[in-house]
């Protein structure tokens, strides 16, 4: 089994690399982690994952600069049901519109758009930076086993806008940041984190460790 | 729950910790990532390595030192030190910085903190802020950012300066006490409170740490986000454990995953 990490220049491309291969040696038959800027890699891949950092339209722009990436992609998840994995803005991505400083298409595969979050409490900072808890919206296999809710594990978070899903059964976690943040959501093969899990410790590592054995 | 972030800082110089960490039997004690790694699971939030002699020709054993870390730990890593150019942030976070923070270019010369939180965005741009008490023409007192370990003066306003950075583009504020670091009789906390007030970004408490106590102080008088702490961790005073559950005590939420 391979999994292509879609190399497009984002910072945290050797982290999230980093944390798929330690995963993935933890498993009976470890899956071959590739990093690729190559479409006809991902296309073939049995698993994709889109990292991300930075500003939507940035990246945006950095996946369409791999000419295409997007179609691969869109093509390997839709018509052959390949597990896919967004993280941060990589997960923005996968909305319909960034509404970060301009408005920038996503890949439309979760509906809603990419907004700024607005903590109702004035103490609490933008950008959301730290440790938060998870609360459950949906059951997935991505989190099965792992402690979610107010005594549960922690994620680590870095972002200032979240992805407003327009229908509630693509969330499958928030996290409650002065009101609810989308953390993860799902639909179909795709899932995506607002959180990084190759920045979460154990917890991280786990859930890369599910998404690796998942067969939707 | 959000909880409040513990950092241990580490100095690096040559690719090796300055006085090195003795709070448990690591091999190394020298090792940046072997102190990186026993950090990791103590249950550290987050880490911060500051590149103390930072040149050109020895920018390499820095990235060495992230790439092996980002390799063996898999939690936030901050990285300062010597970053002056776009090319600097882009290799460590290439590397595997998820934040790289800026000390005296962002004096020099303020709109590089805008051309970096533009081409990585705000998250990942830390502005470091090294002030010190200073008696004000008219009586009184104010905080000045100073450069150089504290030795050259700038004459600038640390709390507008604050607010520059952060209107620049500054995802966080890394504030240091000059006044305090070193001493442990605990974080300048009215200027913690005067910089973390007049921004609406996390501010990382740092300087003076000399007891748990302090740390506290840090949060909940200082308002600042997150506190960071070198020798009280480094020299096996206390572990981040006891740190945390101390914070608990105190009423702070913390995050206690094994």
């Amino acid at each position: 089994m391979s999994v292509a990490i879609i190399d497009y220049g984002s910072g945290n491309l050797h982290s999230a690399a980093k944390a798929f291969e330690r995963a993935a040696r933890s498993m009976d038959v470890p899956d071959k982690i590739i990093v690729t800027r190559d479409p006809e890699v991902v296309f073939r891949a049995d698993r994709i994952v889109l990292p991300g950092v930075g500003a939507f339209a940035d990246c945006r722009k950095g996946l369409d600069s791999l000419d295409g990436m997007v179609e691969a992609m869109t093509e390997a998840v839709r018509d052959k049901a390949r597990p896919f994995f967004g993280i941060c803005v990589g997960m923005q991505l996968m909305a319909t519109r960034g509404k970060e400083h301009v408005t920038t298409d996503g890949l439309n595969w979760i509906a809603g758009d990419v907004e700024k979050i607005s903590p109702r409490e004035e103490n609490l900072k933008i950008p959301h930076m730290g440790w938060n808890t998870l609360d459950m919206v949906r059951e997935h296999p991505v989190l099965e086993r792992l402690p979610l809710g107010p005594k549960g594990r922690h994620a680590y978070f870095v972002h200032s806008y979240h992805l407003n899903a327009t229908n509630e059964a693509d969330v499958l976690a928030r996290a409650d940041y002065g009101g609810p943040v989308t953390a993860m959501v799902g639909k179909d093969t795709a899932i995506g984190t607002q959180f990084h899990p190759e920045k979460s410790q154990r917890f991280g590592l786990a859930l890369i460790s599910n998404f690796l054995k998942w067969k939707p | 729950m959000f909880k409040v972030r513990v950092i241990p800082c580490l100095d690096v110089k040559d690719g090796r910790v300055v006085k090195g960490v003795n709070f448990v039997d690591l091999r190394d004690a020298g090792d940046p990532v072997e102190a990186a790694v026993a950090y990791d699971a103590a249950g550290a939030d987050e880490l911060c390595f500051l590149d103390i002699n930072a040149t050109h020709e020895n920018r390499g054993t820095m990235m060495d030192v992230v790439r092996r870390t980002a390799e063996a730990c898999f939690m936030p890593l901050t990285v300062g030190g010597g970053v002056r150019t776009v090319d600097d942030i882009r290799a460590l976070l290439r590397a595997g910085a998820d934040k790289v923070s800026i000390n005296s270019a962002a004096v020099s010369r303020r709109e590089f903190v805008k051309e970096a939180a533009e081409k990585f965005g705000d998250q990942c741009i830390v502005v470091a802020i090294d002030a010190k008490r200073v008696k004000r023409a008219g009586g009184g007192e104010r905080w000045e950012i100073f450069t150089h370990g504290g030795r050259n003066s700038t004459g600038i306003d640390a709390v507008e300066f604050a607010q520059e950075v952060v209107s620049l583009g500054a995802g966080e504020i890394l504030l240091t006490s000059m006044d305090r670091d070193g001493t442990r009789q605990g974080f300048d906390i009215p200027l913690t409170q005067a910089i973390a007030d007049s921004v609406h970004v996390p501010v990382i408490a740092s300087g003076g740490v000399g007891n748990l106590d302090h740390l506290v102080e840090g949060i909940r008088s200082g308002h600042a986000t997150a506190v960071l702490a070198a020798s009280i961790f480094h020299f096996g005073e206390f572990t981040i454990r006891e740190a945390k559950d101390h914070m608990v005590r105190a009423g702070l939420p913390m995050r206690l995953d094994p």
